[in-house]
């Protein structure tokens, strides 16, 4: 037996150093989410999250603000093109910044390098230095300051103001209640609704009973999107119309079939013995079912929770079906999707913070439960 | 404390007749075993008397009231299952305090009762813990005492010892039959194990195939089974059968088994079984060892020798009967080796072949 306990110990690390990888892989995005959260859109869209530590080289533009001055015939520019520009100075500070190259042109702000004089052509040359010195001579006057384009090593920044232009966008904070108001009440109301279904199912013997949970496992492959125009027309036609209670009504309905199953699954695996033991205690089924039932199907109860307030959380089909669409009632997957990604696609930063903050709530439902969850199903599995 | 009387009682699954017609009378305060072997209906004939199963047809009554469509909690029974069924998440003191619980006992009334009941059965420092914390035996007690606190008219037991360990079963068994004494509720104890009944039963029934073979106390269906079933079911090791006939040859009766070997019989029994087929039963304890020469006795050889300590079990071949003989004596013989055994011919049985009944003696009381 020897080399099966030694076999045994060698799998041993291989599944730890698998399960290392996988976890690893899994947060992998998150991490790159959440540094991307904290960058300033430029940095983000040159280098990637990992390399965020890591200064880049950005291209900036500046313009010469002195005067020119008469010299030889020449006009001529002399000044720092980091104290040019007021946001550059900010960027940069006094001077700090280093430049690789630079251009006249947008089309090619990077042309020359850092230091080299350079014949533009009509008589007027270049010279930028690495310092940010820079001199322009031209043999006519220019009939405005010449602009210089530059590229320059730009230092990491990380920067809350993704964070607080997100969550101060309008209504955001409104969003989020929104969400919550819509996530709660459809998670605990088919929990309420499936786990006395599911009692029922599972251990009440009346006719039919087979039929039902029949037609409970049939209606989970049935994909919700069919009922989304009748479940609107009849919310419209009994005066729910666009609402909460319409959208909480929707999740109920469509988390039913799992959660009765799931749950009914799990309560018919309880010990016969127990239940019988506690009728002849003299419990009636109602009962047998809060005192006994309930308690012991904990498990089976989180991971349906978890897995509803998952999906209603993240949800934006039915969100955007069965919620009026004023900004008054808007859920945060349809702020971000309608008015963060429509009017500022390019933002990755804001984009960044808002998806973060948006699965930060079911990060931490996730963390905190995810031993029942994982509890939960093997014990409605295997048992 | 009540009676239980169970009067033609069928039960029905489907198209399958599990209890046929069984009618059983349960004294005041005494201690009735259902046993049998597994399939039989005795733990269905349980559950139907705790309400767990409906009865098809027939009556059954505790006390004098019909209970058939009572339901559970209204027949004032309590019933300890084969896997304890405790409720796990409570502790020991809530599993025992339960159905007080729901009958809205007061507090200080169930904590006194509790308190008693864990008191007799050895609980007291346990009862804060969980059953998950708890060995088998303690668990085992836990679901007694959940039956004592509420002073039921009857108690039932579903095989509930037959989880635990051999030792522990001997002792729990002890224990069981002490507790009955002291509260002598009337009790309905279902197992599948021989000995249990015996050694605990007041009367014991012994069933097969939904029906009841034999109703009477442990000696009675030791020493006068009905059938071979009972013959063959009681007692253990079993009683050996030797298939053959009888034969009258000088005058005397004498069974002749088809391998032509003659065994004593007692005269009064001869006497009534008639020239059919009949099958000799005989219980491993009443051999006993002789030496060569005397009547009665057989020739045996040998196949395999189990000594226990106190007594040795030879199993060996009569003619081409293979039996099983409980000697007193240590036997030295070895396999393949002769001996001799006597059969007692007053304590061995006749049964009828085709029929399997005892033959009853001429004279034996009913």
């Amino acid at each position: 037996m020897d080399n099966i306990a030694g076999s045994k110990s060698s799998l041993g690390w291989a599944v730890n150093i698998t399960v290392l990888v996988i976890v690893v892989l899994w947060l992998i995005p998150t991490v790159g989410l959440f540094v991307s959260s904290f960058r300033d859109r430029d940095q983000i869209s040159v280098s990637g999250w990992w390399q965020a530590p890591f200064a880049v080289d950005l291209t900036f533009r500046s313009r010469a603000a002195s005067e020119p001055v008469q010299q030889d015939g020449l006009w001529i520019y002399e000044g720092n093109l980091f104290a040019e520009d007021a946001a550059l100075a900010q960027t940069f500070g006094e001077g700090s910044g280093e430049i690789t190259a630079f251009g006249n042109r947008g089309t090619q702000p990077a042309a020359y390098v850092a230091g080299e004089e350079v014949d533009l052509g009509d008589g007027e040359t270049l010279l930028v230095n690495s310092d940010g010195t820079y001199r322009f001579t031209a043999a006519e006057e220019p009939r405005r300051p010449p602009t210089v384009y530059f590229e320059a090593e730009t230092p990491p920044e990380f920067t809350l103001d993704n964070y607080r232009t997100v969550l101060t966008a309008d209504n955001m904070d409104l969003a989020f209640i929104n969400t919550l108001t819509v996530t709660i009440p459809a998670t605990v109301i088919p929990i309420l609704i499936a786990a006395f279904a599911a009692y029922s199912l599972a251990w009440m013997d009346f006719p039919g009973r087979g039929l039902l949970i029949a037609a409970v496992v049939g209606l989970l492959v049935v994909p919700l999107q069919l009922a989304l125009v009748p479940m609107l027309r009849l919310h419209n036609a009994i005066g729910i119309g666009q609402s909460f209670l319409g959208i909480w009504l929707a999740h109920t309905a469509f988390g039913m079939p799992l959660a009765i199953y799931l749950l009914r699954n799990y309560m018919v695996g309880l010990p016969r013995d127990i239940i019988e033991s506690a009728k002849v205690d003299g419990a009636t089924d109602f009962q047998v079912f809060t005192k006994i039932i309930l308690p012991l199907s904990f498990p089976a109860l989180a991971a349906f929770a978890i897995f509803q307030f998952l999906w209603t959380w993240n949800d934006l089909l039915v969100a955007k079906v069965f919620l009026p669409s004023d900004d008054a009632s808007k859920v945060m997957t349809v702020k971000i999707a309608d008015d963060l990604l429509g009017s500022r696609g390019g933002d990755w930063g804001i984009l960044a913070t808002a998806a973060f903050v948006s699965i930060a709530v079911p990060l931490i439902v996730f963390f905190t439960m995810q031993r029942y969850l994982v509890r939960g199903l093997l014990a409605g599995s295997v048992k | 404390m009540s009676s239980v009387e169970i009067e033609n009682v069928h039960k029905i699954f489907g198209t399958t007749h599990v209890i046929r017609d069984v009618s059983i009378d349960v004294p005041d305060g005494s201690f009735v075993v259902l046993v049998g072997p597994s399939g039989c209906g005795k733990s269905t004939l349980l559950r139907m008397i705790a309400g767990l199963e409906e009865i098809s047809a027939g009556e059954i009554k505790i006390g004098a009231r019909v209970i058939n469509e009572v339901q559970p909690k209204h027949r004032n029974i309590a019933m300890v299952f084969q896997n304890y069924a405790l409720y796990p998440h409570m502790t020991v003191a809530e599993n025992m305090g339960f159905s007080l619980r729901l009958a809205r006992h007061s507090k200080d009334e169930i904590a006194t009762k509790v308190r008693d009941a864990a008191q007799i059965l050895g609980l007291s420092n346990y009862l804060e813990r969980f059953p998950r914390e708890l060995s088998g035996g303690q668990r085992q007690r836990v679901a007694m005492g959940r039956a004592i606190v509420r002073d039921p008219e009857v108690f039932l037991f579903d095989e509930p010892l037959s989880n635990l360990d051999a030792k522990l079963r001997v002792q729990m068994r002890a224990e069981l039959k002490e507790i009955h004494g002291r509260l002598k509720t009337t009790t309905i104890y279902v197992t599948h194990d021989q000995i249990e009944a015996m050694t605990m039963a007041d009367k014991i029934v012994v069933m097969r195939d939904g029906v009841v073979e034999q109703l009477g106390d442990p000696l009675t269906l030791y020493d006068r089974p009905v059938n071979m079933f009972v013959a063959g079911f009681i007692g253990s090791p079993s009683i050996n059968f030797v298939g053959g006939r009888i034969a009258r040859t000088d005058g005397a009766a004498k069974f002749l088994s088809h391998s032509g070997v003659r065994w004593q019989v007692d005269p009064r029994v001869a006497e009534v079984a008639g020239g059919t087929p009949v099958t000799y039963g005989i219980r491993p304890e009443h051999f006993a060892l002789a030496t060569d020469g005397e009547s009665g006795t057989l020739p045996a050889v040998v196949v395999t020798v189990e000594p226990t300590g106190a007594e040795t079990h030879v199993v060996a071949d009569i003619g081409e009967d293979r039996i099983t003989a409980v000697l007193r004596e240590r036997v030295s013989a070895r396999p393949g080796e002769k001996i001799h055994l006597r059969p007692d011919p007053a304590q061995a049985h006749l049964f009828e072949s085709e029929s399997t009944l005892r033959i009853q003696p001429s004279g034996e009381a009913h």
